[in-house]
């Protein structure tokens, strides 16, 4: 249920592991799954045609008997019974995989009124609605100085658009990066005229019955002809929450992929898990990808525990972020500088790596994923020094690093 | 729309021809016919290595490939060759018409 990556991945794993029964997907939207992240890149900047989204071709869902049902909303959901209502048709399941994603946060009703102009991206449907607005000279506001805000806002700046981000909590990146981080990009942003408001809200969004400005709580007004609010992302838990299935910011499911409901498995964006200690919700392609192909190989019995190091990337300007591993509870950032475009941020937590942010260094991030999978922690003097070749970390001879 | 002819050689021996439109990287053309082995996770952004081909045959050579490619074939392949390369690099243009790719473990 649900038809994005995480769908795409399951599928495509239960037939290559030999799974012959009758395969359907469901999904909302029209099309079928396509890569999201360049929703917000190339397919923004309109250098990618939509065609060239599909995650795989027509004839893949034909060739492996994947039925797919589109344009289609799940409306009821009995895991007792195992029957689920989709548009008119009530259909039987044996095994079902809620992969349903999740939804962007929309600004609240008070700030925003019913006011036109306002956008998100989450869909191509967005993206196609927004197309429009990007024209050279216009006045676009950024509500969030996330990755969707700063994407957006990296491809308006280079159409020549005016751009204004405003970010309420301290920085940019708040949630997801450290100070240095946020000090990389802000100046990336600021060399490309970006005017960023870190530390301030949108207090007011005015207009007839399309934008027209925006009151700031620094007190600024701002000329605005479109918004582009990039403030989060809510698990579509719905249908499982009335379906008596266990919710925890996201649907709960253990270390295989499975709900507190039998048969029933969940994947990707919609679903929290269990990783190191705690329960978490991941909104990227790898773990979409990988825990749908955990689920898929739970489904037919080859069990095995999702542990993942996860890794993310975000395209802005012409400067690639990679990630790998989770931040969280951080104490300690090293910075690695080759050179001004070329810098790494390590995250350690009580002297352990625990995540790695690589601004065109993908030395740094491979090598930091191998040792965040590995669970090897480096000497934080040898991450520093621009002489030591991080490779040597991963094999375990360190010599003494050049003088 | 111009095209090259590409083959793609998957480990089991069998091949897979295909046009290509120009412009086109061969990761995107090889998932667009369902080329066992190529995968594409992160979209062609040098993230994933799971584009992972060797250079069969070229009639021309292609163009060396870049820092963050380089990087990723030493630190993300498997077992790299001299012809390893990540198709999502590999751009179609005219003068690699005939092109042939392996395609190899990731």
């Amino acid at each position: 249920m649900g038809a994005g990556q995480a769908a795409a991945s399951l599928v495509a794993k239960l037939r290559a592991l030999g799974f012959d029964g009758q395969l359907t997907v469901i999904g909302e939207e029209p099309s079928t799954p396509y890569q999201r992240p360049p929703l917000s890149k190339k397919y923004l900047l309109g250098e990618l045609t939509a065609d060239r989204l599909a995650l795989r071709p027509d004839t893949f869902y034909r060739e492996n008997r994947i039925d797919l049902l589109l344009g289609t909303t799940v409306t009821a959901l009995d895991t007792t019974a195992r029957t689920l209502v989709a548009g008119k048709r009530t259909l039987h399941f044996d095994l079902l995989a809620l992969t349903t994603g999740a939804r962007p946060r929309e600004l609240p009703v008070a700030i925003r009124g019913s006011l036109d102009g306002v956008h998100t991206i989450r869909t191509r449907a967005d993206v196609d609605g927004l197309a429009p607005e990007f024209a050279h000279g216009r006045d676009l506001l950024v509500v969030g100085g996330g990755y969707i805000g700063l994407e957006a806002a990296a491809v308006a700046a280079a159409r020549g658009l005016r751009v204004n981000v405003v970010e309420s909590a301290p920085r940019i990146l708040a949630r997801v990066a450290s100070a240095e981080t946020a000090a990389y990009f802000r100046e990336l942003h600021c060399s490309f005229g970006v005017l960023l408001h870190e530390g301030v809200a949108v207090r007011q969004l005015c207009g007839d019955s399309r934008v027209c400005s925006a009151v700031l709580s620094s007190g600024v007004e701002l000329a605005v002809d479109f918004v582009i609010a990039g403030v989060g992302a809510l698990p579509c838990t719905e249908l499982a929450e009335t379906a008596g299935i266990r919710c925890d910011n996201g649907i709960a499911v253990d270390a295989r992929g499975r709900t507190s409901a039998e048969r029933v498995w969940a994947a990707g964006d919609c679903t929290s898990f269990p990783w190191r200690g705690s329960r978490i919700r991941l909104e990227c392609v790898q773990n979409a990808i990988e825990q749908a192909e955990c689920v898929a190989a739970d489904m037919v019995g080859q069990t095995a525990s999702y542990d993942p190091t996860p890794w993310f990337w975000s395209d802005q300007y012409d400067r690639k972020l990679q990630i790998a591993g989770i931040n969280t509870g951080y104490d300690q950032v090293i910075t690695r500088r080759t050179s001004a475009r070329s810098q790494s941020f390590w995250y350690l937590r009580a002297g352990a790596l625990c995540a790695v942010d690589a601004i065109d260094e993908p030395r740094s991030y491979l090598i930091g994923r191998q040792l965040l999978q590995a669970r090897v922690s480096p000497d934080p003097t040898l991450l520093c020094d621009t002489t030591f070749d991080l490779k040597n970390l991963l094999t375990h001879r360190v010599p003494a690093p050049a003088r | 729309m111009q095209t090259i002819r590409a083959t793609w050689i998957l480990q089991d021996g069998r091949k897979v021809e295909a046009d290509v439109p120009l412009g086109h990287s061969l990761m995107e053309a090889a998932v667009a016919h369902n080329v066992t082995g190529i995968v594409g996770e992160c979209g062609g952004s040098l993230a994933c290595a799971t584009c992972h081909v060797h250079v069969e045959s070229t009639p021309v050579a292609l163009q060396e490939p870049s820092a963050a490619e380089r990087e990723m074939l030493e630190l993300a392949v498997q077992t790299p060759t001299a012809t390893s390369r990540l198709s999502c690099q590999i751009v179609a243009a005219a003068a690699l018409d005939g092109i042939v790719l392996r395609v190899a473990r990731f």
